[in-house]
């Protein structure tokens, strides 16, 4: 074809092109504007000192001792709900797919389990105060039908057990919505084919099942450690400032009660997304590696 | 076989304890206002309280809007790509999970940073946008639920054949945006709406670090200062958390209905 | 006493009795196809031989030994199943090795048999390969391999092959009845496809409704089915409604004409069915067929080489085979024609 026809032709399809990607401009533009550069300016702005140069002063900031100390209660109240929401949720799920349990249950469990994965925030901290706190509904029946005060026993809501316990309730929900359909993605024909060739049950689970199921078992975990760090209601509603996590430490920064630095805020801030950020890629290294078998 | 059923009975039995305790114990609490007897004292108080009425009015208009602006995004975007642009997809999908990975505070916090009264774009200088900033904000917050909801609706509906039946009998963007597509993805939108809602009425961290009176940060202060009141909030919120997941339910059940008839 | 034997099996579910009085004897290397239309209990009859269903009531013995209480991983059986169901997350070599690992055969054990299996199902450069990567006939061999490897007493095939494009359906249908051949396993074919179990089976089980309407060489089940349902599933079958004339001497009457079947028939004026096969019928006149009846072409279908000619007997829609001839075009619809049949070829079916 002769090259005087493709320049017209050319233009017009770069025009089209061009109409083709405004379809999708103003979600970039609202992404960008409100998701992405907010972001971005938190991550440059850990890096930053006050007066505007480059410095890894606010990062270095970070290594202080109270601080440290904030991060480290997070990520444990973060691995631990997360773990545990994972183990109790798929205990949970299997259990109504796979557990030969009357078919109503599932649809109820599933439905229940949306409800309470977002019921977090103020209103869980007052179910579990009115529950388990000193005056609360379980702490009463224990003392006076089974005469065990549950605090004089070391019980207490309002530190990290309690608060751990408080986020199971909205971690294993989640967890029973993400794996259920991944349980229900086990052919039966598995399990019987391995049950011929001779497979004990844990045989089937710990060679067919678990790796079958493992990229989502990741997937949730990382996504259960991300929801368990950046939440701050629960906690705020329920130990007030008796227990320093991370972001309860940043809203108090941001607020500007206490150190009224913006600067480590932004580190903190940054803090927060380079752990929610690495759990997610180490579930996305794990995945690839885990998934050769999965296109 | 019966001990897998045992078993599984018995996590049945544990979590439904686990998860059932604190729903009776909260609202036993929101019964227990009067000494020696148990009344709705607490909710007479609470319904009756101007602020809660103020505060849920607004919370409740957010939500609204917010469901709006977020279907006027996800739908024409998720058609677009599929339509269109099937390699941005992953993309794009990256972009509506990042507010499952980037906590709510972190994002907060950037807006203050980003558009506070003396940056480019001073929207928390104003009551507008100040209640702008938090409606994109949310909208960010829904966005994982409801793109992705739209997004699997779309994945049933052939979005070409559709869109070229429509071309055919002369109808322009806007028309078969209205009149063709979403009608087909009602029920995706409807379910991310409620999802949407819910996650809005009592959100917290957004409206108190912007300084917006809404639900969230009423319930917390009654949390603060009364005894009783609160769980009878808390007992609401519960309420509207799943009389949005029944809807949902609701609605996806009637749309199965629709089609197998069809 | 034969190699595996099923003795009285039962199957309800709830109320539904699905396998009913099931009797079965196999012999050693023999091939044994269920036939039957969806849902007649061919699967349960397996899963109860494989260990995934309870009899309600009956026996299973394979090799003299009762295995009716042991598990499937205790039965040293192998299935195949219709979706193959390979596990994704093994390798081919992962997934014939499979039963030899749980067996804790050495590695070097295991792989050789895993070699030698590969080769025996032609694919022994895939063992590196994950199921996704595979053909369904490529999988299905597979899953063939991975039954065979760990030698099992038995093997089980559920609607192998339904799941495959029909060339391939017959080119591994053929290639299974050669494996088995060459290593001589005693071996139960559940298929729906009559052309399929008749082409590769030393034995046919017609099941209908949860019983064995009869078993038998393919030869016996299509040229002398002893029920009305087994000559009706198994080829095309034209029935005649006759009236008994003479119980003794076997005289009928089809249509007004008389025909003499000289075999015992149940008592004076009954009606019963004859049956015919397309093939021993013809149109027109024809050595060695005197019986003649007379009626109107119904229907032609000119198919190629074939015409099926549709013949309207007394009310009794015949259907014959014809080859196609360049020089005579087929008969006209409408007209009368004589068909002519050998009573020999007659079958009287009890209802
Ligand atoms: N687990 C079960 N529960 C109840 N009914 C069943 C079950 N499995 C099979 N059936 C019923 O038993 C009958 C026979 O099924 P099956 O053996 O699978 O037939 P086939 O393999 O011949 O198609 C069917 O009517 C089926 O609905
Ligand atoms: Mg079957």
């Amino acid at each position: 074809m002769p090259a005087v026809s493709t320049t017209p032709s050319g233009a017009r399809r770069r025009a089209s092109a061009l109409l083709t990607w405004a379809g999708v401009l103003p979600f970039l533009v609202f992404a960008v504007l409100f998701l992405i550069l907010p972001t971005l300016n938190i991550v440059i702005g850990a890096f930053r000192s006050p007066d505007g140069h480059a410095t890894f002063d606010n990062i270095i900031a970070l290594f202080s001792p109270s601080i440290l100390a904030a991060f480290w209660v997070s990520i444990k109240l973060s691995l631990i709900t997360a773990l545990l929401g994972c183990l109790a949720g798929f205990l949970l799920a299997a259990a109504v797919v796979l557990g030969g349990l009357p078919g109503w249950l599932r649809g109820t469990v599933l439905t229940f389990s949306g409800v309470a994965s977002n019921f977090a925030g103020v209103p869980l901290a007052f179910a579990f105060i009115s529950t388990l706190g000193r005056v609360g509904l379980v702490t009463v029946l224990a003392r006076d039908w089974l005469g065990v005060n549950i605090y004089a026993i070391g019980f207490n809501l309002l530190t990290f057990a309690g608060l751990a316990l408080t986020y199971l309730y909205f971690q294993i929900p989640l967890m029973v919505l993400i794996i259920t359909p991944a349980l229900d993605g086990l052919k039966r024909e598995w399990r019987e084919a391995a049950s011929i060739l001779g497979a004990t049950g844990p045989q089937y689970w710990r060679m067919v099942a678990l790796p079958v199921l493992w990229p989502s078992l990741l997937g949730t975990a990382a996504l259960l450690f991300a929801n368990s760090f950046g939440a701050v209601a629960t906690a705020m509603a329920l130990t007030g400032s008796n227990l320093t996590l991370v972001p309860i430490k940043l809203f108090a920064q941001i607020r500007g009660d206490v150190l009224n630095d913006p600067h480590l805020g932004y580190a903190l801030a940054f803090g927060m997304i380079v752990l929610t950020g690495a759990a997610n890629l180490i579930y996305i290294v794990l995945r690839m590696r885990a998934e050769r078998w999965l296109k | 076989m019966m001990g897998r059923r045992f078993w599984s009975g018995l996590a049945v039995f544990g979590s439904f304890l686990y998860f059932f305790l604190p729903l009776l114990g909260m609202f036993m609490f929101s019964l227990r206002m009067k000494r020696g007897e148990l009344s709705f004292e607490a909710y007479r108080v609470v319904l009756t309280d101007p602020q809660f009425q103020t505060t849920f009015l607004y919370s409740m208009i957010l939500a609204l809007i917010t469901i709006v602006f977020g279907t006027l995004i996800s739908v024409p975007t998720a058609y677009w790509v599929r339509l269109k642009l099937p390699k941005l997809r992953p993309v794009i999908e990256f972009i509506t999970l990042l507010p499952l990975v980037i906590p709510p505070i972190v994002i907060v916090f950037g807006y203050i940073r980003l558009y506070n009264t003396s940056s480019v774009l001073p929207l928390t200088g104003s009551w507008l946008g100040t209640n702008l900033l938090v409606l994109f904000g949310y909208t960010v917050l829904s966005l994982p639920y409801m793109y992705r909801a739209v997004d699997t609706g779309l994945r049933a509906i052939d979005v070409a054949t559709l869109t070229e039946a429509a071309q055919s009998l002369g109808a322009g963007w806007v028309t078969i945006l209205a009149q063709v597509i979403l009608p087909n993805v009602l029920v995706s939108v409807l379910s991310g709406a409620f999802l949407t809602f819910a996650i809005v009425i009592g959100e917290y961290v957004f409206a108190a670090l912007l300084n917006l009176n809404t639900f969230g940060p009423y319930m917390f202060w009654m949390g603060g200062n009364r005894a009783y009141e609160p769980s009878a909030l808390a007992v609401i919120a519960f309420a509207i958390t799943w009389a949005c997941m029944g809807l949902i339910q609701l609605v996806s059940r009637f749309s199965k209905f629709s089609q197998v008839k069809r | 006493m034969a190699f595996l034997e099923l003795e009285h099996l039962e199957k309800s579910f709830g109320a539904t009795r699905v396998v009913k009085d099931f009797q079965l004897s196999v012999e050693k290397g023999e091939f044994v196809s269920f036939l039957g239309p969806s849902g007649c209990g061919k699967t349960t009859v397996l899963r109860m031989v494989a260990g995934f269903e309870t009899p309600t009531s009956g026996g299973i013995r394979i090799d003299g030994q009762e295995v009716t209480g042991l598990r499937p991983n205790q039965r040293n059986i192998g299935m195949v199943f219709q979706a193959y169901a390979l596990f994704p997350n093994l390798t081919v070599a992962q997934n014939v090795g499979f039963g030899l690992r749980i067996k804790g055969q050495s590695r070097s054990d295991i792989d050789r048999r895993v070699t030698e299996m590969l080769t025996l199902i032609g694919l022994p450069d895939l063992g590196d390969r994950y199921p996704f990567q595979l053909s369904g006939g490529q999988q299905q061999r597979v899953a063939l391999a991975r039954a065979l490897a760990p030698r099992p007493r038995v093997l089980l095939l559920d609607e192998p092959l339904s799941a495959l494009d029909a060339k391939i359906r017959v080119s591994l249908r053929d290639e299974i009845r050669s494996i088995q051949r060459e290593l001589g396993i005693t071996t139960i074919f559940v298929t729906h496809d009559q052309e399929e179990a008749l082409s590769i089976s030393d034995r046919i089980v017609v099941m209908h409704q949860g019983v064995a309407d009869q078993v038998g060489t393919p030869f016996e089940i299509y040229n002398r089915p002893t029920t009305r349902f087994v000559a009706q599933f198994v080829g095309t079958l034209n029935l005649l409604d006759a009236t008994v004339l003479n119980a003794a001497t076997g005289q009928v009457s089809v249509g007004g004409t008389q025909v003499a079947l000289n075999r015992a028939l149940p008592g004076d004026g009954t009606s019963l069915s004859l049956a015919l096969r397309p093939e021993v019928v013809s149109l027109g006149r024809h050595e060695g067929r005197n019986l003649i009846l007379s009626g109107r072409i119904a229907e032609v279908h000119f198919l190629g080489s074939v015409i099926r000619v549709k013949v309207d007997v007394a009310g009794n829609m015949v259907s014959l085979d014809t080859f196609n001839r360049p020089d005579l075009p087929p008969p006209a619809v409408g007209s009368a024609a004589e068909i002519s049949v050998s009573e020999r070829d007659l079958l009287v079916l009890a209802e």
